[in-house]
């Protein structure tokens, strides 16, 4: 779980630089958007890793969860969970189902259609009709409807809020500890709450910025 | 104080149990919460009923034989003391209070609120120990300079009293808390390390096998902990074994 939540960690940081371009330059998004998805070792090599990574992560998680129910075979009749931990920590599977139902969504948005330009349809130039890279254009579309957008922003909170514990306690379950474990935490809070909380900021200025506002 | 009890009733590790309400009243703050259980008791008694079955033994803190899930937290809403420690003057005036065994399929219930706690004396005996050689030559520990920092935290790690607070208050019942303070007690002293790769290896296998769940890292134990075992334990513990799984 933890080895898998490092890479998917490692993930979202370089792809919320990525989308963080869409804001500062839509041509610098369209070029490392096109040099990402015709690239070999991303495509071929990273692209599988990332996809196996995530189903790792998931299946880990249900399998995780199903061993834990089974070692306390009665239930308690009063459990004061919040009174010792925290929401996020004792809740990761629910954070986690919203960001799996959350990458369903992506995926029909983003990946599917990508992959069918590219390896049905057969383009491979990241061209639209005009001649222009596409992908800005794409990204913009996406994110004119309020509904979709408003599933996004709470899918990112969802994130951070699994974040909020699960950055420290990938570090805490493969034993890395010591001198730097505060500074570690606090770096970890930051994560967890500036990553999802950018790409929330990234999707409301496309929708705001097409909507007139 | 006018309290009402809601407290589990199980005739014995077969019987299928359930929560019996009790009242109780007079109770003195100044009691301890088992004294309270055993006024409660000698109503019981007086009537003719069976008493309720409860486990307790030095009531200074550190035998670690006391358990009870209390509103839900082990050892009650207290922090840093064991049941026999807990006060009534922590509870209200007609407050309710649900008292339970400690929960977990490694923890079986014997009776009412004993639970059979022997799964960690077995986590124990697979390698929570420094064999020693009895010859008549042995080292004198003293002789042996061990850093301070490191000699502290050894300590630490050893004043937890195995009372099981730890599997009680964590989600997944886990036993992560428990097994890494008894591995860290050795780990961090050099009579320790030359049996450290075994010891690990071995007492993750018997927590395992035990029924023990996994750690989430929600922290609970320590906060729930009478002895405040923290959790750079389990961090030290995880090291040791991907060190010693990668040695073996």
């Amino acid at each position: 779980m933890a080895l898998s939540a490092f890479f998917l960690m490692l993930f979202l940081l370089q792809h919320f630089a990525i989308n963080m371009m869409s804001v500062v330059s839509p041509e610098m998004f369209n070029e490392t958007s096109h040099f990402m998805g015709t690239n070999p070792m991303i495509q071929y090599l990273m692209q599988p890793i990332l996809i196996f990574a995530v189903v790792f992560h998931f299946v880990m998680g249900f399998i995780l969860e199903a061993r834990n129910k089974a070692a306390r075979n009665v239930k308690y009749a009063k459990y004061n969970g919040a009174a010792n931990a925290s929401w996020f920590s004792r809740n990761m599977l629910v954070s986690g189902l919203v960001v799996l139902a959350f990458l369903g969504l992506h995926f029909y948005d983003f990946w599917l259609p990508e992959v069918t330009t590219k390896f049905v349809e057969g383009d491979m130039t990241g061209l639209n009709a005009a001649g222009e890279f596409r992908y800005f254009e794409e990204l913009q579309h996406k994110f004119v409807d309020g509904w979709r957008v408003a599933i996004y922003c709470v899918a990112f909170v969802l994130l951070a809020m699994h974040l909020m514990h699960g950055f420290n306690s990938a570090f805490q379950s493969t034993g890395i500890d010591g001198k730097m474990a505060a500074g570690r935490k606090k770096f970890g809070t930051a994560f967890a709450i500036i990553v999802p909380l950018g790409f929330v900021f990234i999707a409301l200025f496309h929708f705001l910025t097409q909507t007139g506002h | 104080m006018n309290l009402n009890l809601k407290i589990w009733r199980q005739k014995n590790s077969n019987d299928k149990g359930g929560m019996h309400s009790y009242q109780i009243s007079d109770v003195s703050p100044d009691m301890s919460f088992l004294e309270m259980l055993d006024v409660l008791n000698q109503q019981l008694n007086d009537k003719g009923e069976e008493p309720i079955a409860f486990d307790h033994d030095c009531r200074e803190g550190i035998c670690g034989m006391c358990s009870l899930q209390i509103n839900g937290e082990p050892h009650g809403p207290d922090r840093g003391v064991t049941t026999c420690q807990l006060h009534m003057r922590k509870f209200n005036d007609g407050d309710t209070i649900y008292i339970e065994p400690f929960r977990a399929k490694a923890f079986p219930v014997i009776k009412d609120l004993v639970v059979d706690r022997s799964a960690f004396d077995r986590i124990q005996h697979a390698g929570g120990f420094v064999s020693v050689n009895t010859s008549g030559n042995t080292q004198d520990a003293n002789a042996i300079p061990i850093p301070k920092a490191d000699a502290d935290k050894a300590f630490d790690a050893a004043t937890c009293i195995g009372c099981g607070a730890c599997v009680a208050s964590c989600k997944n019942a886990s036993a992560m808390l428990y097994v890494s303070a008894k591995v860290s007690q050795f780990a961090l002293l050099p009579q320790g390390k030359v049996e450290a790769k075994d010891r690990v290896l071995n007492m993750v296998k018997a927590m395992d096998e035990e029924g023990f769940g996994n750690c989430t890292n929600t922290g609970a134990c320590e906060v729930e902990c009478p002895k405040g075992i923290s959790l750079e334990n389990i961090a030290r513990m995880n090291r040791e074994y991907l060190s010693a799984s990668l040695k073996k």
